[in-house]
């Protein structure tokens, strides 16, 4: 399956990268996560951040959350606009 | 009637009060809010002077978002209207960065409405504020009392 994966803020600063194309097995969000933080140490800490947020095709979800092939997931962490 | 813009251009705010005038004769009270950047912000109980802010979005799901907050905004308070600007790029203090203007046909109505689509804009629409400041530039924090803010109207 391929994901679009997209960073935003602290995330994508710390990975120097706005987003990737995912090639690989996952059914929910949090496998999704497991599976990006093996492919590198600084995927590993960035996607650590203790209040990750995610959104599947723009919708925010919770880490259980199902993800299937051709979906958008982003990662970011907590909004602060306004 | 929902408007929702995400721009870098400065708000017009005679064109959006206008716009709010004009949705109906049974309009009887409008509420706005404007937010603006300060010069000041408070880390960890202390005040740092801040210099410039940058705001960044995730294109689509902002408005989305903002387009479902002023929905449920809607329904909820029965509004005639819902205008949110929200402003992206960099910004020096005293800039506009986000105007909220709601049409109701009472007073009540119109304030709970403004407030309510701020308090979730705050914690659920994908905008993200790093500032710079003497001591260098910084992402803002999301701050619990935001989410207090928005967890009142469950």
């Amino acid at each position: 399956m391929t994901l679009n994966i997209k960073y935003f803020a602290s995330i994508r600063e710390a990975l120097n990268s706005d987003g990737e194309v995912f090639t690989g097995a996952a059914t929910t969000v949090a496998q999704l996560k497991t599976a990006l933080s093996n492919l590198s140490p600084a995927h590993a800490a960035a996607l650590a951040h203790s209040r990750l947020c995610v959104a599947v095709n723009q919708q925010m979800v919770k880490h259980d959350a199902a993800v299937k092939g051709g979906d958008e997931v982003a990662f970011f962490p907590p909004v602060t606009g306004g | 009637m929902i408007h929702i813009a995400v721009q870098t251009s400065d708000i017009d705010l005679n064109a959006e009060y206008a716009a709010l005038r004009s949705v109906s004769t049974h309009v009887g009270g409008i509420a706005t809010f404007l937010g603006v950047m300060r010069d000041v912000n408070d880390v960890a109980g202390n005040t740092a002077q801040v210099n410039t802010l940058t705001l960044e979005h995730y294109p689509v799901m902002t408005e989305k978002s903002l387009h479902a907050i002023a929905q449920q905004a809607q329904t909820r308070f029965d509004l005639h209207a819902v205008r949110v600007v929200h402003r992206v790029g960099t910004f020096t203090p005293t800039d506009a960065i986000v105007w909220v203007g709601v049409a109701a046909s009472h007073r009540q109505a119109a304030f709970d409405g403004c407030a309510y689509v701020m308090d979730y804009l705050k914690t659920q629409a994908p905008f993200w504020k790093k500032e710079t400041t003497p001591q260098g530039a910084r992402w803002v924090d999301a701050r619990d009392s935001d989410t207090a803010a928005q967890q009142r109207w469950n």
